[in-house]
């Protein structure tokens, strides 16, 4: 059952990949609809992990649908790899370093602001509870 | 559209499967399941896009399994939250080996990929 689960987030996160991927322009062969989704992505499961750890009780189906098929299969790592090596490859040096640098940075700073999120919030709830 | 979607549904299931078995397989603080994961299908996608880009093999097989099945066996959120993870647990250290070899790896395996495919 739990493969099943995986499986219809990962269609779904796969088909939102590559419709995002489609419509986000490409200025100079920029990457900017992978470096989109795979920032959008960090921010997300690290949200969703930590809030559903700490706070919510979800079915763990559910959990693996949302975090380990669709979210995992809507980032991707290869196509961040081989578009790393495509700017290298016609000499885009600049733009190498900085794809790398915006995927790197951003989605590890927006990982840590997600999970702080989920856990400000879940703190916040308990105290306000504990108020009332 | 819908070849995408299939190979997401199988590229997803053999990352959760692979990755839960070689996380059982291992030992240390690095996470080996996401790290092989992202590197062999850099590899992968690195032949299969050279493969494409010189017309070797047609539309739906690149959508099927390039964008579809390797785009979703691999992952960025989850290398992004492993990572916090390790910061979190003051792994520092680990964190940045992680990264690092991650990226300049999954670099060079794209690239390897690519020459592989260039011999076809």
């Amino acid at each position: 059952m739990n493969i099943i689960a995986v499986g219809i987030g990962g269609f779904f996160g796969a088909v939102l990949r590559y419709s995002i991927g489609k419509v986000m322009p490409s200025p100079s062969g920029f990457p900017f609809g992978t470096l989109m989704i795979n920032l959008l992505g960090c921010l997300f499961l690290a949200w969703f992990f930590t809030i559903s750890a700490k706070k919510w009780k979800i079915n763990p189906n559910l959990k693996l649908a949302i975090g380990s098929g669709f979210t995992g299969a809507f980032t991707t790592f290869s196509t961040f790899s081989v578009e790393t090596l495509n700017l290298i490859k016609n000499h885009q040096y600049v733009f190498a370093i900085l794809y790398l640098l915006l995927s790197i940075v951003g989605g590890i700073t927006l990982a840590l602001f997600g999970s702080k999120l989920a856990t400000y919030s879940s703190q916040s709830k308990r105290i306000s509870k504990g108020e009332s | 559209m819908l070849f995408v979607g299939i190979g997401g549904i199988f590229g997803a299931i053999s990352r959760f499967v692979l990755g839960k078995w070689i996380t059982s397989k291992t030992k240390g603080k690095l996470p080996y399941g996401t790290w092989i994961i992202n590197l062999s299908g850099s590899l992968v996608l690195g032949f299969l896009a050279v493969l494409h880009l010189r017309h070797l093999i047609s539309d739906w097989l690149w959508f099927f399994f390039g964008t579809g099945f390797i785009g979703a066996y691999t992952t960025f959120s989850t290398f992004g939250y492993e990572t916090i993870q390790l910061l979190h647990k003051k792994e520092t250290k680990t964190a940045l080996i992680y990264v690092t070899s991650s990226v300049l790896l999954g670099v060079l395996f794209a690239w390897i990929g690519g020459w592989v495919g260039s011999t076809f």
